[in-house]
């Protein structure tokens, strides 16, 4: 779904949602409430100029409206791989980026990233996945890494790693997937205002439930009972 | 040997594995380990390649004391599929920072090694790192000092780069590395005219341990010694960090300031040119002390 769509269909009360460049920004109403809504689009690379664009929107928020929602909106491809993005330190602005998501949460905003197009690697790790609970369309396509690159760098033939990502749920590239290994909380079908209304009278999700989640699903056997041993062993 | 005769003697990190260096970081005998390789909690995604698990999946976690206070560490073991982050992997990092945040110790450190997410478990993988960077900001939020050193052979890279950026503070020596994407990520996916993987002192100037302490981006630059990483480390956990808007407002500026003094150069020598450095061949003759003496001279270098 393009992002135009997305937003009309996300805020029937309105919205002043635009783009400028790859980046999303603007206001959504929610039951007479306003949502601030922060994102991307075009399947944006992220490198260092978007990255910090997208941690001063969100340290905006923080500054001039306490406790107002944030929306954030992923399609990424990822994080932009290039030379000069790595002698700028493209890692440091990614770990802004992460650090401004967690301040909203500290400073109680309720933070919801949804994945609408494409979810690739450090650039949804730094940005949707940063969210208090990050949700996803049905539609979206999830992946570590562009396949034929994966394929090259593990230096495994491209058939084989397509079967995998056909019968494997860590290799798939489908939101069900995620969803079956705890990454996503939910798949967004249908009525996607009434979705997001739902999340914005629900109670904040507190700690990250990521794991348990993914055990109760049967996708992540091993994360949460991992943990759990971690913090209660002698 | 006396214990005093121990800590002068000089010991490679680099060359050191993840236990090696926990033993030799924390005050002797100290090191209590959790979910050991005697449990043998290895990899459940690894059958599928046939590639063999380690009994420890290639990190080592656990409490001990530095200098007589409660620290909690986590050291990736390179050796092991290049420290790569699997589904156990970051279970028991993550564990380790949540834990920290009930226990409140006086610090934690993290000993990292690692390419990133452990290809081999893709989504499972990325989840991980993901529960890393949420644990740990949690831990930032709550006050409790995390340090990150890097000097190992495999560097820091991935998004254990990013955890790296997250913590308090950053130790690392010339030998260490820490990227986002690895110059063999970038050569094999953009071409080697973007980054050429071979060519050593290119690799050295993108994303070594001087350049990106003459970057800012590294709080104390020390000898490949370890010795010298317990000193600095122990210094480094009394650094205070808060996860404010004051201090992100700050980092803010900073980086926005580096765009606009460096973002068209193609090169770090052109970087230390602009931050007043005449000769770039003297930042590889320098050694840890004098760099650290020349970094802060230069009038023009702006750093976080």
């Amino acid at each position: 779904m393009n992002w135009e769509q997305l937003v009309k269909e996300l805020f029937p009360e309105g919205h002043s949602v635009n783009r400028a460049g790859e980046m999303l920004r603007g206001e959504g109403k929610v039951n007479g409430a306003t949502v601030a809504v922060i994102g991307t689009t075009d399947h944006a690379y992220i490198g260092v100029e978007l990255a910090l664009a997208l941690a001063g929107e969100i340290l905006n928020v923080i500054r001039s409206f306490p406790k107002r929602p944030i929306l954030f909106l992923a399609d990424t491809r990822g994080q932009r791989l290039s030379r000069r993005d790595e002698l700028l330190g493209i890692n440091v602005y990614l770990a802004h980026l992460s650090s401004s998501f967690a301040l909203a949460r500290s400073r109680r905003h309720r933070v919801i990233g949804l994945a609408y197009d494409e979810a690739v690697s450090g650039g949804f790790l730094a940005g949707g996945m940063m969210a208090e609970i990050t949700v996803a369309l049905p539609e979206v396509h999830v992946r570590v890494m562009d396949t034929t690159a994966m394929a090259r760098v593990m230096r495994i033939p491209i058939e084989r790693m397509l079967e995998l990502e056909r019968n494997s749920p860590v290799f798939a590239t489908e939101a069900g997937s995620l969803h079956q290994l705890g990454g996503i909380a939910e798949i967004w079908n249908g009525n996607l205002a009434e979705h997001l209304q739902k999340v914005l009278v629900s109670p904040p999700e507190a700690v990250d439930t990521r794991a348990e989640k993914g055990y109760a699903r049967g996708g992540r056997l091993y994360a949460a009972p991992v943990i759990s041993r971690v913090c209660k062993h002698a | 040997m006396t214990s005093a005769d121990i800590s002068t003697v000089r010991r490679s990190y680099y060359e050191a594995t993840g236990r090696q260096r926990i033993a030799a970081l924390l005050d002797r005998d100290s090191f209590h380990e959790w979910i050991g390789p005697r449990e043998r909690v290895t990899s459940p995604h690894l059958k599928l390649f046939d590639v063999p698990v380690s009994f420890d999946d290639g990190v080592i976690v656990g409490r001990g004391t530095l200098d007589g206070k409660r620290v909690f560490i986590v050291a990736q073991e390179g050796g092991f599929m290049g420290g790569s982050v699997g589904e156990v992997h970051g279970a028991k990092i993550t564990g380790v920072l949540r834990r920290a945040l009930i226990d409140r110790p006086h610090g934690v450190l993290l000993l990292l090694e690692s390419g990133g997410v452990r290809l081999h478990e893709a989504n499972a993988g990325l989840i991980a790192v993901s529960e890393i960077l949420h644990a740990l900001l949690a831990l930032r939020a709550a006050g409790i000092p995390v340090a990150a050193l890097i000097g190992g052979a495999y560097g820091c890279f991935g998004g254990m780069s990013i955890v790296a950026h997250c913590c308090n503070a950053i130790v690392i020596s010339e030998l260490g590395r820490i990227g986002l994407s690895g110059p063999e990520v970038i050569e094999t996916v953009a071409g080697v005219e973007e980054f050429d993987s071979r060519d050593l002192a290119l690799v050295w100037r993108t994303v070594g341990g001087k350049s990106r302490y003459l970057l800012g981006d590294a709080s104390r630059l020390v000898p490949d010694d370890i010795p010298a990483f317990r000193a600095a480390a122990s210094a480094a956990l009394l650094l205070s960090r808060a996860l404010d808007l004051e201090n992100l407002e700050r980092d803010h500026e900073c980086l926005a300031v580096r765009l606009n003094f460096y973002g068209d150069c193609k090169d770090a020598e052109e970087i230390w040119s602009r931050m007043g450095i005449i000769s770039s061949r003297q930042v590889a003759l320098l050694d840890e002390a004098e760099l650290v003496e020349l970094a802060q001279s230069l009038p023009n270098r702006k750093v976080i």
